[in-house]
């Protein structure tokens, strides 16, 4: 938060978006907050990863894209699907195993995706994302349109081979990629430090011959310039670009963590001090685009869409057992 | 020497414990496996027990298992940890392409004695990703050996087996039987040698040839056959490869009768492989066409009521037993 005072707020006012971006970061923190209560109350079924304290990363990338821009996403997926503008409902529903959801019950939290918006899917094998979105990169190259193609990947992805190739690769074809690493610090109970031989993620770039830019991952808007500026780029056809959020994962890996690997006082002292939603909340209150009065209405019109979103989940009818046989093959 | 009951995650780690003390050139490599003893809990006791020896790798599957190949072929005998063992397609070259042909390609100049932990199996609603069985595709790669206990008893004895093993095995372990109890001999010498099948219930009226989770299918299923009267006879084969045909051949030329179970789903597994022996070389003691009872051919759906559809069943098994016996 010392950052954002220290730092002179001549952005010009863009109060549609800066609000409509607000209004999402609540949404997305409200939903991975509500799933982890149902997955708890043992309602949600399997393993749920959730990306409370990163809001700002998906928030910020996906305000620069368009619908039909694509999006691959990872087992921590739910707030880019929300970002790029996924139905709550849809997804909720996904998340309780019923038929009403995005993928008929046969995904379930880790395997969400919308392509009627771009998303190409979460993905539960870490870094499958990379070499996907290179030839989505690649068929926007070949069909001639302005489309980018963005991956969301974690410092734990950041270490896996395809990473390099799908980098490379993207990069002497100059494909309209955005390579997004979400530096959340940890990779399961691994921390960033000891997994990676560098420190800053986007260094790497240079490897690839494509722009790099470290992130504060936390200020929304710096996100948003940042992402703005290798979008641009894309388009122009001028190749893909790196940026690294540095953020930081308040919740466990997956819910039910022991985290035995670090402290709580650690993650007392992120929520405290570097929560990205109260962060763009204070700078908008204090320029003047946000009155308490209209975060409270955000906040309750947001709590009814996702109590919304639940109860159609839970009333939702379980697939039919015979289902499991139906969408193997077109 | 007693027998204690010990989950088959407990019966695990004894076992690395055990041929660790033994034989410091073992260790164990992966991801994630010190801040919590692996992410199943599966190692307890090592990380304290052998500082330096269970090292956390960054995710690398691809190098994770070619470290694995390169320090087997270089003095030591490394367990590789892989996490899912649907992730075993992220370290597919090194598996397939190097350890398995290694020592043959080079006109067996080399030893390679690698073990490749892999916890598998669906029923946690982990869907697609999270819950294959995928050992027939090591089965269909010659020069690796692949291994599936059942029981806590065989986890142990069947990984001290593969440990002192000069050759790649594949240990597929299913994640829903960790916390399986079991009697295990506290005996440091036990073994279960590869290539040994076990006849864990005898019968005369039909044999299930089963392995891994389905050993627990077939051990309802044979209780409900008794009590229509068929008696069962359960063949845990352990090991798929090497497999022990000749305890396959003795139980079916008593039983005339076979029913093939795993999870796995059906086409072009495991069961494809032994129905073919079967009837190749025990023709004349079938009185009935080989039956297989699989997960149907789709991937692992999310949804309880889809992926409970998909796995086999105890019912199912003793539907097949039943139509073996014309009952
Ligand atoms: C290829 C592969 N290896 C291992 C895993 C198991 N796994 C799932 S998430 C995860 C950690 C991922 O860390 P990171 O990329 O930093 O993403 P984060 O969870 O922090 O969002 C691991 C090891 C996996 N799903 N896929
Ligand atoms: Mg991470």
């Amino acid at each position: 938060m010392a950052k954002e005072k220290e730092r002179k707020d001549d952005r010009p006012v863009e109060t549609k978006t800066w609000r409509a971006m607000y209004r999402t970061m609540v949404k997305i923190r409200l939903f991975e907050t509500l799933a982890g209560e149902y997955f708890a109350a043992g309602q949600i079924p399997g393993f749920i990863h959730l990306s409370i304290g990163q809001e700002g990363s998906s928030v910020g990338v996906c305000s620069c894209l368009r619908p039909d821009d694509y999006v691959a996403t990872t087992h921590r997926g739910h707030g880019h699907m929300i970002a790029k503008g996924a139905d709550v409902k849809r997804m909720a529903a996904e998340l309780f195993g019923k038929a009403t959801g995005y993928c008929r019950g046969k995904g379930g939290s880790m395997h969400i995706a919308d392509f009627s918006i771009g998303i190409l899917g979460a993905n539960g094998v870490v870094a499958g994302g990379l070499p996907l979105i290179v030839g989505a990169g690649l068929s926007i190259k070949l069909r001639r349109t302005d489309q980018v193609a963005v991956v969301f990947f974690g410092d734990g992805a950041a270490n896996r081979g395809p990473v390099h190739e799908a980098m490379n690769l993207a990069s002497i074809w100059k494909l309209p990629v955005l390579f997004v690493i979400e530096n959340n610090q940890y990779a399961s109970t691994t921390p960033q430090s000891y997994s990676c031989a560098i420190g800053d993620l986007c260094q790497r770039a240079a490897a690839y011959n494509m722009p790099g830019y470290g992130v504060d991952g936390n200020d929304v808007l710096a996100v948003r310039e940042t992402a703005a500026r290798a979008v641009a780029e894309a388009r122009a056809g001028q190749g893909p670009s790196l940026i690294e959020n540095k953020t930081y994962r308040v919740r466990g890996h997956f819910e039910g963590d022991p985290q035995k690997y670090r402290d709580a006082a650690e993650v007392q002292r992120w929520q405290a001090e570097n929560d990205p939603l109260r962060r763009f909340e204070d700078f908008l209150r204090r320029r003047g685009v946000l009155t308490a009065k209209k975060i409270r209405r955000i906040e309750e019109e947001v709590r009814a869409e996702l109590d919304a979103a639940v109860a159609f989940a839970k009333e939702s009818p379980f697939p039919r057992p015979e289902e499991a046989l139906e969408d193997l093959f077109v | 020497m007693s027998d204690r009951l010990l989950t088959a995650s407990a019966a695990l780690a004894e076992a690395l414990i055990e041929e660790m003390t033994r034989d410091e050139r073992i260790f164990i490599l992966g991801e994630d496996l010190t801040a919590h003893a692996g992410i199943f809990g599966q190692f307890k006791g090592i990380p304290e027990k052998f500082p330096g020896r269970i090292l956390d790798t960054p995710i690398s599957e691809t190098c994770i298992a070619g470290c694995g190949v390169g320090a087997a072929l270089t003095g030591m005998r490394p367990i590789v940890d892989f996490h899912f063992s649907d992730f075993v397609t992220c370290g597919m070259d090194e598996l397939c392409n190097q350890a398995a042909k290694i020592r043959y390609m080079f006109g067996g100049q080399v030893k390679l004695p690698l073990v490749v932990w892999c916890p598998d199996g669906a029923g946690l609603r982990a869907a697609a990703q999270h819950s294959q069985s995928l050992e027939a595709w090591f089965v269909h790669t010659p020069g690796l050996k692949v291994v599936v206990p059942s029981e806590a008893a065989d986890v142990k004895g069947l990984m001290k087996a593969s440990i002192r093993d000069d050759n790649p095995v594949m240990f597929f372990q299913h994640k829903r039987l960790f916390r399986r109890e079991g009697p295990v001999p506290d005996d440091p010498d036990f073994v279960i040698p590869l290539g040994k099948a076990a006849v864990k219930r005898e019968g005369r009226d039909v044999s299930l040839f089963t392995y891994g989770s389905g050993y627990f299918l077939c051990q309802e299923a044979a209780a409900e056959l008794a009590r229509e009267g068929i008696e069962a006879e359960i063949v845990d084969l352990r090991t798929l490869k090497p497999l022990d045909f000749e305890t396959v051949a003795a139980s079916l030329r008593k039983t005339y009768r076979a029913v093939i179970v795993h999870e796995a789903c059906l086409t072009g597994g495991f069961g494809a492989e032994l129905a073919a022996r079967i009837q190749a070389e025990l023709f004349d003691f079938l009185d009935a066409p080989v039956l297989r009872v699989a997960a149907k051919d789709v991937p692992i759906p999310f949804s309880p009521p889809l992926e409970d559809f998909v796995l086999p069943r105890a019912a199912d098994v003793v539907a097949a037993a039943r139509s073996v016996c014309n009952r």
